[in-house]
Order: structure tokens, then sequence, then C-alpha cells
């Protein structure tokens, strides 16, 4: 086995799990009850997915270009923007009075949420 | 091989896509659509790497750094907008 063949099958991993986790985020995004369950699968398993097809990709073109600068950025980016666009969503959808799923027993951001408004009043 | 893997990558991410576009139609909530329109974007960029890595060419790449900051300025202006109303806030007088 050359050190070709072997680059294409790691390529190969790669892209068949980032492609399985991305499918693992539709069904997420189909099948959770509410918005916070859903922005829980989108956010975590969409980064993980994408960041396996872009580490393939990084592999794959490691072959011809050497590393490339823009596949290690755009990697690090999406492992530092995904997460906080996750949150800013959930925490908008929060405050914006999104309701939780009725099967949901716990809910402790009610609390700091109403001294917050009632210390701003 | 490898060619015939990246286009059944390509399918499957397409149809990750087309569910992603369900729950931008249906989504209860506007929460709901800027969750699918993110996850579109998330998946878009993957579908630049996979079609790269297909036509064997680098020219693509900067296109993923262009979708993943503009998907994320595109989320945190909405989820700015559905907390508070305003996008951008006026400056104060004092």
């Amino acid at each position: 086995m050359t050190g070709n063949e072997i680059i294409n099958l790691l390529v190969i991993v790669c892209v068949l799990l980032g492609t399985f986790l991305s499918l693992v985020t539709m069904v997420g995004l189909l099948r959770l009850p509410d918005v916070y369950s859903r922005s829980h699968a989108a956010s975590k398993s969409a980064t993980l997915g994408v960041m396996f097809i872009l580490i393939g990709a990084l592999l794959y073109f490691y072959q011809d270009y050497g590393l490339d600068a823009r596949l290690i950025l755009g990697i690090l980016f999406v492992l530092i923007t995904s997460p906080v666009a996750g949150h800013l969503i959930s925490r908008a959808a929060y405050y914006s009075g999104v309701p939780l799923w009725d099967k949901s027993i716990r809910d402790d951001l009610k609390k700091v949420a109403k001294k917050r408004s009632s210390a701003s009043e | 091989m490898l060619s015939t893997v990246l286009m059944v990558c390509l399918i499957l991410l397409s149809l990750a896509l087309l569910g992603s576009i369900y729950r931008l139609i249906k989504g209860p909530s506007t929460a709901d659509r800027v969750i699918a329109l993110d996850t579109i974007g998330i998946t878009m960029i993957a579908l630049v790497a996979v079609l790269s890595m297909y036509l064997k060419t680098s020219a693509f790449l900067e296109v993923i750094l262009l979708i993943g900051i503009l998907t994320f300025i595109g989320t945190v202006a909405f989820a700015k907008f559905i907390e508070r109303g305003v996008v951008l806030d006026r400056k104060r007088d004092h």
C-alpha cells in the first residue's frame, strides 16, 4: 500500500463520518420536540460533521499543495463560531418567550431571569 | 473509488440540506428558522469542501471561509433582532 492510498483511505473515512454526522443533524432537526433540543442537535453534530469533512479535505489537498492555510482557518473558525451561534440563538429564543417542551420538568433559568427583569425595572 | 464515495456524500449532504429546508419552512417559531438557516450554512460549507475534492481543484477553498463568516454574522444579527428588536444599538445621548 502506497502513501497515497493510505491518505485516500483516511479521506474516505473522514468524509463518510462527516456525512453521517450531517445526516444525524438532519434527523435531529426533524424529530426533536422543541427549539432548545433542536439547537442542541444542530450546533453539536453539525459542527463535528463539517470539521470531519474539512479535515478530510485538508488531508486530500495535502498530497498536492501541502497544508492549506484556508482549510485550517476554516476548521478553527467553525470550531469557535458555531457553538457561539447556537448559544446566542437559544438565548434569544428563551428571552423572546418560546415555550419549552411540555414534558420538560426543570427550568433553572426562570428564577434568574425573573430576578434580572425585576432588578432592571 | 474516492470519486464514487464523494458523489455519494454529495447526495447524502443534499438530503441533509433538504431536511433543514423542511424545518426552515415548517418551524413553529422564528428561532427554529434561524437554527435551520445556520445548519444550512454549515452544510453548505461541507458541500463546498466535498465538491472541491470531487473536482480536484483547490480554487473554491476561500468560499468555505466566506460562507462560514457570513453564516455566523447572519445568525448573530438574527439572534440580536429576536431578543432586543434592534440589530445595531443607537448611541446614548449622555
